[in-house]
């Protein structure tokens, strides 16, 4: 079933991107617009590589719950330091959030081919490329046995833990922020940090927090890609453009994580669609790719020029905050 | 990180207090600025130690050598330090103007494109002046016009320039895919090859010996004379007014919405030229990667020289210089050549992190000195 | 200072023999300005106390003192009997005090109901449903007219002006302050918060209202405390006092400035605006049919309680504010009229007008904060010649001119104007605006937190303007320097023009009745036609 199967390959594409724009939902309700997205996937990715690296190397025979786990633990780690580097640098130090963020991609998409591509060599072992394969299986494994089963089984049911989490943590990251206390005070801050400010609530502690757990959340994104849509296979510039994907979802999906969820399949399905056209020669395919960011731009044009206030970005967004000012 | 004061205790004073700056001697700031650059290389000594084991001293030896160890060597450097003091140059007009144009890559290769049509489709058809001329003129107006279709939203629906000029990057990105399978040679390898190879039809001539001088010697004029336009010209005033005071420019009379249009519009032109150097000039040919994200490095520079474009030769220097010197570390070491990224990176950090201490002036606990 | 408590409807809980807020001698100095000098007042539960004081008395330094953002340098402050201390406005709330500023806190994508509980740690789950029945339970009780579900950018001044005190009261505020709240309301608004703010003072609240309008005060207070220039005044029952003698007390004894004031030399008329209307993005008006002549060699100076329309009139005629109407200019040199009206300022540059304009917010308009002198000065002149670069010459010797002339404190030509004191940076927004040779000129509050040299040097320069045949017109606060500087005066209230008087023989007591006054329909209601 072509149709069933394209939409299994549409999520499987979508989850990196819907970790990523979670992630950076997350922290431009804070008001910070982390251009670092992209790096921080990257070193989410392979945080999560070094660490499957290592223990494969090291463990004789390999515990699955460790094989997930460590990598899992050493993901999160590298995108909270990430996270930080930006939170320090923007919040503490007031730096511009835009050279930040680009200083912050160009540091990890650096970290992460510089690991990917010496890192057998600095460990002083003689494998040409670094293949987790067994590590990625434990990733990989199924979560519902009907996974193969039908159509239905195929599209929904044939994918693993850390695609369900994606949704999982999207669908809590929603809900937070449109039930709770926190969500309540974290939009506060991003639209208008005086007023929250003088609310009492701690603006840079919010800031710091949503900025490092956007991050961590982006960078399960990198991790997902590697271990799982990879097969453990790292590739440098392998995840490419994903990054700057994610961002582009952040707007199609008015800054909302519900809504990204459904945007991450449909840019998922954007993204492949062209494999999945008859007759269509290579450039066409390279045409076929710029549809998602086309679809962003006009979507852009669109929310600014009717206005309407629940569809723009949040008001302080990019702009650092100084209490003292004026 | 004890920056924002407690909100617990009321009384309770906080550690320390920033107020920002009035004004900073100019001596003091670049101190501080060169301070952060000495830190940021021992840093990344350290770094390069871990990661290594290698002698830092001899590391950065090697990125000494990496970059000025032969002739050929500084020419390269030469070479690199000014394409992306062209792009720098290039993304600044819209920054003085407080326009995040973060779509420089898009529009370089733009420029580039359309200096590689021209080649390939006029190469052995016009005489090579007239040739150089019109690949000149339509990347310029290519690269201008992939910065006005943001501007224009910009000027009049206040569309989130950062956000669409990032979009564009990624259209031009595959725009650029599809015409290099199209004009694939061998047809179906994915790659354009060096075009012309045998007529050199389209190259920039060399200046005697020197491959890449008449490029320097381009992206020079480029850089003073965007020196002069910003600094001399009414334009230039009226894109400082704008970025500083929209308000204020209104109370005179500059018309912002023009003034942002046409602004985006030399930025957009000269990132064509810019794509025009790195296709006609420098590669000779067209790929995805033409641009290659110095776009982004060169929003650093830009910024780091405070949009200055003579500063911008010295932090161009910087970012070029630990380029190459860094890709030589990772060569002799055999490890990857991302390792300049890392480097690029950290030393990046230390400059934005210490122009907080230029701009704001921490204190710590005293008697309270002002009221309010 | 008893008040008389016997004659409210309904007791309530709070005792109402000790008072709910009693200060005592509070002085606050800012540098070397004092904002209150010596300022006592009280005010008890179940009564409503006015503080009517001009602009610049002091009033709202003092509230502020109370709600926790400023601290006194001196004096004492008693909440229900107790001294206190309060540092914050956390503190403030801890003692049942809510202040309502006049710049509203709000956030505008969010509804009543998510501003009023943004920052509250209750109890138990959150419950926004919950929060709202709690808003419409206090909106019942008082009176107010809100829908706790609708967003902030949707509602008017006055629906947002009742979130800021719901959000007051559904922190437990016992004592109310209010800073100008009724500035941004139309009349009809204002009699509603009236009668909210009397329900909430039968209920055994205690509240101060800051104002300047004489018959609110008259018509909504129990007791009126009076500031005058930072002193306290005097404390007077409303029942038993008057307009006048509220007036008096307000504007203080008439200071002598001696600022010297030349006779018109044949004055002509320059500027004619007929009936101009400008209304604000929510449809209300700011100008209502607005008609006046300003003539060449006299200062037309426009007497007003801030935000009353002097700042939409100004920037209609500079080609800022689009208003219906007519800005007729009569060009001295062609005998030509134009309509000014919805031009730009480079449309009107072009017809040949020489309009100059020193707007109110100096670093926000007037002038570029981070530009140095010369580039500053260079605003209003750099386009002059076809030249594509920018002649530094002439603005350089003009600034020179300017800091040799209007004795501008600098260390050089080349010092960006934000590091300029207040002083020197009108000077040169001044300097560079009369440099033009004006025919007409505009100046909006001048010499706002000026000092008395600097006040001087700028009323010299206007009245240098007038000699020299400009059409000057000044919008001033203090009223002894609108007597003694200006030619006619026309005094504007709530966006009309309540009259045009004589300066000459103008008084205090008269202008300051003709601010607060908003019933008068067009402008021949008071005084004589100059």
């Amino acid at each position: 079933m072509m149709l069933a199967n394209f939409l299994q390959r549409a999520i499987m594409q979508g989850i990196p991107l819907l970790y990523g724009s979670t992630g950076e939902i997350i922290t431009e309700k804070s008001g910070n617009l982390n251009l670092g997205i992209p790096g921080i996937m990257y070193v989410g990715g392979i945080s999560g590589v070094i660490g499957a690296f290592f223990y494969e190397q090291h463990a004789a025979s390999l515990n699955p719950v460790l094989a997930v786990m460590i990598p899992l633990f050493c993901s999160i780690l590298g995108s909270l330091l990430m996270g930080l580097i930006y939170s320090f640098l923007t919040v503490t130090l007031r730096a511009n959030q835009n050279v930040t963020g680009l200083a912050l991609t160009t540091f990890g998409v650096g970290v992460g081919n510089f690991f990917g591509g010496s890192l057998a060599k600095l460990a002083g072992s003689d494998i040409p490329s670094i293949n987790l394969t067994q590590t990625s299986g434990f990733f990989r494994k199924q979560l519902f046995a009907a996974g193969d089963s039908g159509w239905f089984g195929q599209i929904f049911l044939s994918h693993s833990f850390l695609a369900y989490a994606s949704i999982v943590i999207s669908l809590v990251t929603a809900y937070v922020l449109s039930h709770t206390r926190i969500g309540l005070q974290l939009r506060a801050v991003g639209e208008n940090p005086a007023t929250a400010d003088a609310a009492g609530i701690n603006v840079g502690k919010y800031k710091y927090f949503a900025t490092c757990i956007g991050s961590v959340t982006a960078g399960l994104g990198g991790l997902y890609y590697v271990m799982d849509y990879a097969n453990g296979v790292w590739s440098n510039d392998g995840f490419g453009d994903r990054g700057w994907l994610a961002i582009a979802l952040v707007i199609f999906a008015v800054w909302r994580p519900n809504f990204s969820i459904l945007g991450s399949i449909l840019f998922g399905g954007l993204y492949i669609v062209h494999m999945y056209i008859r007759n269509l020669d290579v450039s066409g395919q390279e045409l076929f790719k710029m549809l998602p960011y086309v679809v962003t731009i006009l979507f852009l044009i669109v929310i600014s020029m009717r206005r309407k206030r629940e569809a723009q970005p949040p008001a302080h967004l990019g702009q650092s905050y100084f209490r003292e000012e004026r | 990180m004890a920056a924002e004061p407690k909100q617990k205790g009321q009384i309770k004073e906080p550690l320390f207090h920033i107020t920002k700056r009035d004004s900073i001697a100019w001596q003091k700031a670049w101190l501080i600025r060169i301070g952060a650059i000495l830190f940021a290389l021992v840093f990344s000594g350290i770094v390069s130690f871990l990661l290594t084991k290698e002698n830092p001293l001899s590391i950065y030896a090697t990125m000494l050598d990496g970059a000025f160890g032969t002739e050929r060597r500084v020419w390269n450097l030469m070479q690199s330090l000014a394409m992306l003091l062209c792009v720098s140059v290039a993304v600044t007009p819209a920054f003085k103007m407080r326009f995040w144009n973060i779509g420089a890559e898009g529009q370089v290769l733009a420029g580039g494109l359309a200096t590689a049509a021209c080649m390939i489709l006029f190469g052995n058809k016009l005489p090579s002046p007239l040739l150089l001329l019109v690949m000149l003129i339509v990347s310029i107006a290519a690269g201008a016009v992939w910065a006005v279709i943001p501007a224009f939203f910009r000027a009049h629906w206040q569309t989130n320039e950062t956000l669409f000029t990032l979009m564009m990057n990624y259209i031009a990105i595959q725009l650029v895919s599809f015409f290099v399978y199209k004009w694939s040679v061998p047809k179906g390898s994915g790659q354009v090859g060096i075009i012309n190879r045998a007529t050199h039809a389209g190259w920039l001539p060399t200046l005697g010996k020197y491959e890449y001088l008449l490029n320097i010697l381009i992206v020079l004029l480029v850089t003073v004379t965007m020196f002069v336009y910003l600094k001399y010209s009414k334009h230039g005033y009226e894109i400082t007014v704008v970025g500083e005071s929209e308000n204020t420019a209104r109370y005179i009379g500059i018309p912002v919405k023009k003034v942002i249009i046409r602004t985006m519009l030399i930025s957009g032109a000269v990132c064509g030229i810019a794509g025009f150097l790195l296709v006609s000039g420098t590669d000779h040919t067209i790929s995805r990667d033409t641009a290659g994200g110095r776009s982004f490095t060169a929003i650093m520079v830009s910024w780091l020289a405070k949009f200055n474009p003579i500063f911008m030769v010295l932090t161009s220097f910087l970012l070029a210089f630990l380029d190459k010197g860094a890709s030589q570390v990772s060569t002799q070491l055999g490890l990857n050549k991302s390792f300049s990224d890392i480097i690029t990176g950290i030393i990046i950090f230390f400059i934005i992190g210490c122009e907080f201490f230029i701009q704001y002036k921490v204190q710590f606990r005293e008697k309270e000195a002002k009221a309010s | 200072m008893e008040a008389n408590t016997a004659n409210y409807a309904e007791p309530a809980a709070a005792d109402r023999s000790v008072p709910a807020i009693h200060l005592e001698h509070i002085t606050k100095r800012f540098g070397a300005v004092t904002a209150n000098d010596d300022v006592s007042l009280t005010v008890y539960h179940g009564e409503i106390l006015s503080i009517l004081g001009e602009n610049g008395s002091g009033k709202t330094t003092l509230m502020n003192m109370i709600s926790g953002i400023y601290y006194p340098d001196h004096g004492k402050i008693f909440v229900d009997g107790e001294e206190v201390v309060i540092r914050s406005p956390k503190d403030a709330f801890r003692y049942k005090i809510g202040m309502i500023h006049q710049h509203f806190k709000l956030v505008d994508i969010f509804t009543a109901t998510e501003n009023i509980v943004l920052g509250l740690k209750e109890e138990g789950r959150f419950s926004l449903k919950r929060a709202a029945g709690r808003v419409r339970k206090i909106c019942n009780r008082y009176g107010f007219d809100l829908d706790p579900n609708k967003k902030i950018y949707e509602m008017s001044v006055s629906e947002k002006q009742t979130v800021e005190i719901i959000k007051v009261l559904y922190r437990g505020a016992d004592i109310l302050i209010l800073d100008e709240p009724t500035a941004v309301l139309t009349p009809q608004e204002a009699q509603k918060l009236f009668a909210v703010l009397r329900r909430m003072r039968d209920a055994g609240k205690a509240i101060i209202i800051i104002t300047h309008k004489l018959h609110e005060v008259l018509s909504l207070s129990d007791q009126v405390t009076v500031l005058c220039k930072g002193r306290y005044a005097g404390t007077v029952n409303t029942a038993e006092t008057n307009e006048s003698q509220l007036t008096e007390m307000m504007v203080g004894r008439k200071v002598t400035l001696n600022i010297d004031r030349s006779e018109p030399k044949n004055p002509t008329d320059r500027l004619i605006v007929k009936g101009i209307t400008c209304k604000n993005r929510e449809g209300a008006e700011l100008l209502h049919n607005v008609s006046f002549t300003a003539r060449s060699g006299e200062i037309l100076g426009i007497a007003g309680i801030a935000g009353s329309g002097q700042r939409e009139l100004l920037e209609a005629i500079a080609g800022l504010q689009h208003v219906d109407g007519q800005i007729l200019y009569l060009n001295p040199s062609t005998n030509q009229s134009d309509d000014l009206r919805d031009k730009t300022p480079e449309q009107i540059r072009e017809l040949g007008v020489r309009l100059s304009f020193v707007p109110e917010d100096r670093l926000g308009m007037g002038l570029v904060g981070n530009m140095d002198i010369v580039d500053n000065i260079m605003l209003r002149s750099y386009k002059k010649g076809r030249s594509i670069f920018l002649e530094r010459k002439a603005p350089k010797s003009l600034a020179e001119k300017i800091i040799r002339d209007l004795e501008v404190v600098t260390p050089s030509t080349a010092t960006p104007v934000r590091r300029l004191s207040g002083g020197n940076v009108q000077k040169v927004l001044v300097g560079r605006e009369i440099a033009a040779a004006p025919t007409v000129l505009m100046a909006a509050y001048p010499v706002r937190g000026l000092d008395i040299n600097a006040s001087f040097t700028i009323y010299n320069l206007l009245n240098r303007q007038k000699e020299s045949g400009a059409a000057v017109i000044f919008v001033g606060e203090d009223l002894d320097v609108l007597i003694e500087l200006c030619d006619r005066i026309m005094v504007i209230s709530s966006g009309r023009i309540s009259g045009i008087v004589d300066a000459r023989t103008a008084t205090k007591e008269q202008i300051g009745l003709m601010m607060t006054q908003n019933t008068a329909e067009g402008g021949e209601s008071h005084g004589s036609r100059a």
